[in-house]
């Protein structure tokens, strides 16, 4: 049993940050959800009604400029090949780090350097970099690689894929660095003795290190697939809003699109409550599926 | 034999390195890009060489940034905005971060569960009603507005990874300060937060980075041009019929600076700081 010393002092530590949350959190959360099962737009800003989920019907059924499945597809293959690479690349760093080699500092620093750069900055510098006649992308593939060069900005497929290749390059850093975090905490004895067994170098890596840094991979892992489903930055600002004619949204610049350039609001509010939902089932059903299994190890 | 190991430790450590130097070499590559921009003369800005440093390199577009754009005021902004999340961040997420690691209380579950829920939040869905909300208030191009929003998003992030570091002291700690007659309070401040110091500058560090890099709630927000941050700035460079291309890339140096020697000066309390056990629950 708590004190009443005690119950001051936790309301004194806790309440202020929730009474913030609460003001420009879960309100706005709340008031999202209403927005969502009305028909706000900019002309009924101040007299918009309930008008149920007519809202999500629209999304789910009417044909929409992007199609909504189109785009939904479209952030699965962003989010998976993502993922894909900011992990495979991330731990792969992260081995080759975690050995005893001359300037390991000094890659380490080098290879964080993308974490730490402003994404907008990196998306507008990349969008730079893939100027179909000046950026330097183009100038490596046809000076040094004898390739013709690619009209990255200018169409649908080669567009994402530019939005993909600058997400990958920000992207690995972090789970460098976590993989590192996890990879140092590995006692040595387990390797010493997998040795003297004569195990060898993959032998060794299966049954020693992957299982070792996935407990913390798999909080990582779900954490990063949230921020990349939801990262708005890369493909508005490399794709300047969607462009070519809006065939590189994923959803939420479709959602930002809705929202800020139609301002079709309550439209956009229930795409909101759409993405946060599947966002939560999949994180859920990650987290426990992954608890589930790892007894198996 | 002998020889043969040898000579595989030999190859398989150029390999690594020769794989880790390329790895190097292209996260350094746009960096070196903007750079290069920044450097060129006017006459150069669309040049197709690809030359480490460019012919007649200047520092004219710095100069012109300072002096002939209002880069300065968007610094000013940017820098008030920052250190004011910044600060109210380390503060409250300091504070409740303990509540939750030290206290059993009604609603605490729910508490935790409630700030990982708003990770998955997409951006739209607390920017929209924030918007018609700060409409609504005619509360539209306030810093008021914009510090409040950043702080918000930041918090539940901070809070879990000090949590998480709080879990890793020992309570014997504060027992034994409590039992010298220290209040809850003297105790937290004077036995705990000193050693919760990795924690807090990766809480620093990320309110810092979320207030200093943040395009897109600030376009919606602050339109009034006096009222402008680096983001919304740099981006006007860019959005002009003609890109800015050597004003731009001077601009992102001076605003890569700060954020690139705090993240790599405290790179090394990265690891340490940022114990992912904390998300683990």
């Amino acid at each position: 049993m708590n004190t009443d010393r005690t119950k001051q002092f936790i309301g004194f530590l806790v309440i202020p940050s929730f009474v913030l949350l609460a003001a420009v959190v879960f309100y706005p959360f709340l008031y999202n959800v209403a927005l969502a099962f009305g028909n706000m737009n900019l002309n009924k800003i101040r007299d918009w009604q309930f008008i149920g989920f007519r809202q999500f019907i629209k999304i789910f059924t009417e044909p929409s400029q992007p199609d909504f499945y189109a785009v939904f597809g479209k952030t699965i293959i962003w989010t998976v090949v993502n993922v894909a690479f900011h992990v495979i690349l991330g731990v792969f760093l992260a081995l080759l780090l975690n050995q005893k080699i001359k300037g390991k500092a000094i890659y380490r620093t080098l290879l964080i350097l993308p974490w730490a750069i402003p994404q907008y900055i990196v998306a507008l510098t990349w969008r730079g970099m893939f100027n179909y006649e000046y950026g330097s992308i183009n100038l490596i593939l046809t000076k040094f690689l004898g390739m013709p060069a690619v009209e990255w900005l200018r169409s649908p497929t080669e567009a994402f894929i530019a939005c993909i290749i600058t997400n990958v390059w920000l992207g690995f850093p972090f789970m460098m660095v976590v993989a590192l975090g996890a990879l140092q905490s590995i006692p040595h004895e387990l390797y010493e003795a997998a040795e003297i067994d004569g195990a060898s170098w993959w032998h060794k890596l299966r049954t020693i290190t992957l299982p070792l840094i996935r407990p913390v991979m798999i909080p990582a892992i779900t954490l990063g697939i949230v921020w990349t489903f939801n990262n708005l930055n890369i493909v508005w600002l490399v794709s300047n809003g969607g462009e070519p004619s809006d065939r590189t949204h994923i959803l939420v610049s479709f959602v930002y699109k809705a929202a800020f350039n139609f301002y079709s609001f309550s439209y956009a509010a229930a795409l909101s409550l759409v993405i946060f939902l599947l966002l939560l089932t999949f994180s859920m059903v990650f987290m426990k599926q992954s608890k589930a299994t790892e007894g198996a190890y | 034999m002998a020889t043969q190991t040898k000579r595989m430790r030999f190859f398989q450590l150029a390999a690594t390195h020769l794989v880790l130097a390329f790895f190097a070499l292209v996260a350094i590559f746009p960096i070196w890009q903007v750079f290069n921009i920044s450097l060129r003369p006017g006459d150069q800005l669309l040049s197709t060489s690809l030359e480490l440093v460019p012919r007649n390199a200047t520092f004219e577009n710095y100069i012109r940034l300072f002096t002939e754009r209002d880069f300065l005021v968007w610094l000013r902004n940017s820098a008030a905005v920052t250190v004011s999340v910044t600060i109210t961040g380390v503060i409250f997420a300091s504070l409740t971060g303990y509540g939750f690691s030290r206290f059993r209380f009604v609603g605490k579950k729910a508490g935790l569960l409630s700030l990982l829920t708003t990770q998955m939040f997409p951006g739209t869905m607390l920017l929209l009603p924030m918007y018609i909300m700060l409409i609504n208030l005619g509360l539209i191009d306030s810093y008021l507005g914009i510090v409040i929003v950043y702080s918000a998003t930041a918090l539940p992030f901070c809070i879990w990874t000090m949590k998480g570091y709080y879990d890793t002291i020992p309570t014997s700690l504060e027992e034994a300060a409590r039992i010298d007659g220290c209040s809850h309070f003297t105790a937290f401040m004077k036995v705990i937060l000193p050693l919760a110091a990795p924690a807090l500058v990766i809480t620093a560090l990320f309110s810092f980075m979320s207030a200093w890099s943040e395009y897109i709630v600030a376009a919606q927000i602050l339109q009034d041009t006096d009222l402008w941050t680096l983001p919304i700035g740099l981006k006007s460079f860019e959005a002009s019929m003609s890109t800015e291309w050597g004003l731009y890339g001077a601009a992102s140096i001076v605003v890569m600076i700060p954020v690139v020697g705090l993240f790599l000066g405290l790179s090394r309390w990265l690891v340490s700081g940022l114990t992912l056990g904390s998300v683990k629950g």
